[in-house]
């Protein structure tokens, strides 16, 4: 039971430490758009612009 | 098709290669991609595609669900562009940050699929002196900082038409702002009270369940509850005890009384507990906590709910374009682009296809057809030529217009339907003032209640007491009977204007749904409103010319539709004077002078056995005008019936709706129209008075009177029934007295307008049912003792959250009659 004595207070730290983040992305506007990001997800810009394999004019 | 190999490997697109349309014979635009000739309709297709081939940004063709609109809307508006520099321009959407570091908020137009975006925020964010470009997918809205020493606003609005899409500048000036501030600050509070409601539920489980517990580890628990709660008491619920603060200024009980109280005795008695050790009594932080997040949260949803609804009104507002094309000159054509805001009523603005109608006014040339479909919902394009009027905000289509500018800003239709939608939403309808009256008089009988409650219990065992009071305020939730009745009309009200019919007044909903009566105007209601001279005859050795000059220079200032009709095809009537307008009867005035008198024979007559038109027959209303000395022209007009009337009036019979119709025409014709539409109660030549003594009539019989109609003559009669419904193409006084007006004139939303203002009564008498009823069961149960803290926490919130889940049904409402235009407009929403 003692371990809960360090437990209880630990998990007070913790809970602020989240709380604080969840504040943060608040304000920074992490949950101003809930729908886009699902999609963007799926659209990697890993192709780099093809100047050089382009066929020239 | 024979040369173009590479449409083969793109089976779902095929046609263009850029928008999908078919390719004309004979068309050489070809695009390179991935090494393949590709095709192009057009020339503004091969230069948008090859702008995001070559940007690299090529693989948009690859990952997109939804083919974009053809670019050629985008040119139109090029020429605009350069106009968004001008800091005068800019100072209404741009924000300047430090000398050089602006931020503008864009609307862009053309966005099918999230493709589009990732392609506009690439494109965007490539360009030099761009600072960074956000998209926000749900509402379309792009926020883009530069430096204005690098690059104009200008060149980055023309490299997004550069790819096909349109930006143009957003006022945030508007709500977004503020309900974008609210929903922010309902997060947070929402964060804060969820991580807090976990938390002690988890310090709070092994309290009811462990059997070992020492008293040393139950008191750290208790102190770290204490610890979280304060954050949510403290911040989350702030808004409630503000509510209640305000209520109790105002001398009022309202819904946040009893919440605050409930939380405030709530936690100060945990609080009390907590100090004076564990034998003290029992701790209700976790109930707090969670009463806290769950009402948040009922709040929240509602909030998304009545955005949703408000989310009409801001497509709207975003319709008028920023700058337009001038004519200083008229009748000459030199062109100048000029701000909208700088306009003046009376100048001329030429609108070309694909632009958007700055402002209010009357076609001086040209020839076109116009979209109205944002404002009416209305999908085909009306026909405009000269004298016609034009509403700012629809589309043209066809063809250039000249139009001379009659009424600006806010004087616009579209300003009036914006500020009618914004009245509706925030008046309270009856019933919403009923529940709260009856949760004020319930929130006062429930203090009664407790306190007698407490006092019981005082004299059976003291330590119980306070526990008990507790207990009845938490599992009591007037909050839910708050809720039962906003929740459902802001769903509702917003799922009928996107159906076309626009709510005005907060009481029109639940009227709507008791009523019993449904009375009809004929002209410009049932029928177009579209009158037409069918036939003209002279009298008295007149000419057919004449007379219809006559009688055009008389209807001139009229907005009536036998006015209308009279004046067609008339090109130059002369003027007339001390015109005098007698409502439902007719007009005189002077000209060349001498008077004349046109309207009902009687009244052109000024006798009162009129003298009988030269035919009788079903259909066809007579006009007579006539000088001092007597008659002198017949005029035969006729009107047709709505194309979708006939259906939606068997609809509303089928709903056990008795239907009447009044009209201030003719016998023949109102009969005409009543057999062909199958209404049994008809008056024909009603004027206004007797129309509203009809209404009054049918009213003393006990009868719910829904009135529908559209003209000046009838704004005393939609002021006199119950509810009122006016046709949206109507004059505006009568939209002003209506209680909803009905955009597109498609009578079928009237059926569905019925059918939904009905199940809205049903979810609401369900909802406050519930509210009720539970609370005749808690109340009781928690009195006795019988209900912990912690199920009456769990109880109150489940039966608010329950009744705004009820009331979101309302927002798959199908409609009966729309269920094929629904389907048939393109489904491009991806995740719905």
């Amino acid at each position: 039971m003692d371990i809960l004595l360090l437990l209880i207070p630990l998990s007070l730290v913790l809970v602020g430490v989240i709380a604080w983040i969840m504040l943060w992305a608040a304000r920074s506007g992490q949950f101003d758009d809930l729908e886009g990001p699902a999609h963007s997800i799926v659209m990697d810009d890993d192709s780099p612009p093809k100047t050089d394999d382009r066929p020239p004019p | 098709m024979s040369d173009s190999p590479g449409l083969m490997d793109a089976p779902s697109f095929s046609g263009c290669f850029h928008c999908g349309l078919p390719v004309p014979e004979g068309a050489q635009y070809p695009i390179q991609f991935e090494q393949q000739a590709r095709q192009a309709c057009c020339r503004g297709c091969q230069a948008v595609a090859q702008t995001i081939i070559d940007s690299g940004q090529g693989a948009y063709y690859t990952h997109r669900t939804a083919l974009p609109a053809t670019p050629q809307q985008a040119e139109t508006e090029l020429a605009q562009l350069g106009l968004y520099d001008l800091p005068e321009i800019q100072e209404s959407f741009v924000r300047v940050e430090q000398e050089n570091i602006r931020e503008a908020a864009l609307i862009l137009e053309n966005i099918v699929c999230a493709a589009c975006i990732w392609l506009n925020e690439r494109h965007i964010a490539g360009l030099p002196g761009v600072l960074s470009v956000e998209i926000n997918y749900a509402t379309r809205r792009a926020r883009v900082r530069w430096d204005n020493s690098r690059i104009q606003l200008s060149a980055i609005l023309k490299a997004v038409s550069d790819i096909g899409y349109i930006a143009h500048p957003f006022d945030p000036g508007r709500s977004d702002d503020v309900f974008k501030r609210e929903r922010n600050t309902a997060i947070k509070r929402l964060a804060i009270a969820g991580l807090g409601m976990m938390q002690v539920m988890m310090y709070a489980l092994p309290t009811y369940t462990a059997t070992d517990m020492t008293d040393d580890v139950r008191l750290l628990m208790s102190w770290a509850s204490l610890i979280l709660t304060i954050p949510v008491v403290v911040y989350s619920a702030w808004p409630f005890f503000l509510g209640a603060w305000r209520d109790l200024k105002r001398r009022m009980l309202g819904m946040d009384v009893p919440v605050a109280l409930g939380i405030g005795t709530a936690f100060l008695a945990s609080v009390y507990a907590t100090f004076s050790g564990p034998d003290a009594g029992e701790v209700y932080y976790d109930s707090v906590t969670m009463f806290v997040f769950l009402l948040l949260a009922g709040r929240f949803l509602e909030m998304n709910a009545r955005r949703r609804a408000g989310a009409a009104v801001e497509e709207l507002v975003k319709l008028i374009p920023a700058a337009t094309t001038r004519l200083p000159n008229w009748p000459a054509r030199d062109e100048e682009q000029v701000p909208v805001a700088r306009l003046a009523v009376g100048d001329h603005v030429l609108v070309r296809p694909g632009e958007t109608l700055p402002a209010d006014g009357v076609v001086v040339d040209g020839d076109s057809a116009v979209s109205e479909a944002m404002l009416t919902g209305e999908s085909l394009p009306v026909s405009k030529t000269l004298h016609d009027q034009v509403v700012g905000g629809s589309l043209n289509q066809a063809s250039p217009l000249v139009v001379q500018v009659e009424k600006l800003g806010a004087d616009t239709r579209l300003a009036s339907i914006v500020r009618l939608l914004d009245r509706a939403q925030s008046e309270k309808p009856l019933i919403g003032q009923l529940a709260d009256r009856a949760a004020a008089w319930f929130v006062g009988l429930l203090l009664v209640i407790t306190t007698a409650v407490g006092l019981v219990w005082y004299a059976i065992d003291p330590s119980k007491v306070l526990w008990i009071v507790v207990s009845i305020l938490v599992v009591t939730c007037p909050c839910a009977l708050g809720l039962a009745t906003p929740a459902a009309l802001t769903t509702a009200t917003g799922r009928l204007t996107r159906m076309g019919l626009l709510t005005t007044r907060g009481h029109a909903l639940e009227t709507l749904a008791r009523a019993t009566d449904l009375v009809f105007d004929k002209t410009g209601t049932l029928t177009h409103g579209q009158l037409s001279v069918r036939r003209v005859v002279p009298l008295e050795g007149r000419g057919e010319h004449e007379v219809s000059a006559l009688a055009a220079a008389l209807e001139a200032g009229s907005e009536h539709p036998i006015a209308k009709a009279l004046r067609t095809g008339v090109a130059q009537p002369p003027s007339a004077d001390q015109v005098r307008n007698t409502p439902g009867r007719g007009v005189e005035g002077v000209i060349a002078g001498r008077t004349y008198r046109i309207g009902t024979p009687a009244f052109a007559a000024r006798s009162e056995q009129p003298p009988a038109p030269p035919q009788q027959d079903g259909g066809m209303s007579w006009v007579a005008l006539a000088d001092d000395t007597g008659l002198i022209a017949w005029f035969a007009l006729a009107d047709t019936p709505r194309a979708d009337a006939a259906a939606s009036l068997q609809a509303l019979q089928q709903m056990g709706l008795r239907l009447h119709l009044l009209s201030g025409d003719g016998e023949a014709a109102v009969q005409n129209t009543a057999r062909q539409l199958g209404i049994a109660d008809w008056h024909a030549g009603a004027l206004p008075e007797d129309k509203l003594a009809y209404v009054t009539s049918l009213q003393q019989q006990g009868r719910i009177v829904a009135m529908v109609g559209d003209g000046i003559n009838d704004a005393p009669v939609l002021a006199g029934a119950q509810v009122s419904i006016a046709m949206g193409e109507g004059a505006d006084v009568a939209q002003a007295a209506a209680d909803m007006v009905m955009l597109g004139g498609r009578l079928a939303t009237l059926a569905d307008g019925v059918a939904l203002a009905r199940k809205t009564q049903k979810i609401i008498r369900q909802n406050l049912g519930w509210a009720l009823g539970y609370n005749v069961i808690a109340i009781p149960a928690a009195a006795l003792g019988y209900v912990t803290p912690w199920i009456a926490g769990i109880g109150m919130s489940s039966s608010s959250l329950l009744v705004v889940l009820n009331a979101l049904r309302l927002s798959d409402f199908k409609s009966s009659s729309h269920e094929a235009a629904a389907d048939a407009q393109p489904a491009y929403a991806p995740g719905r």
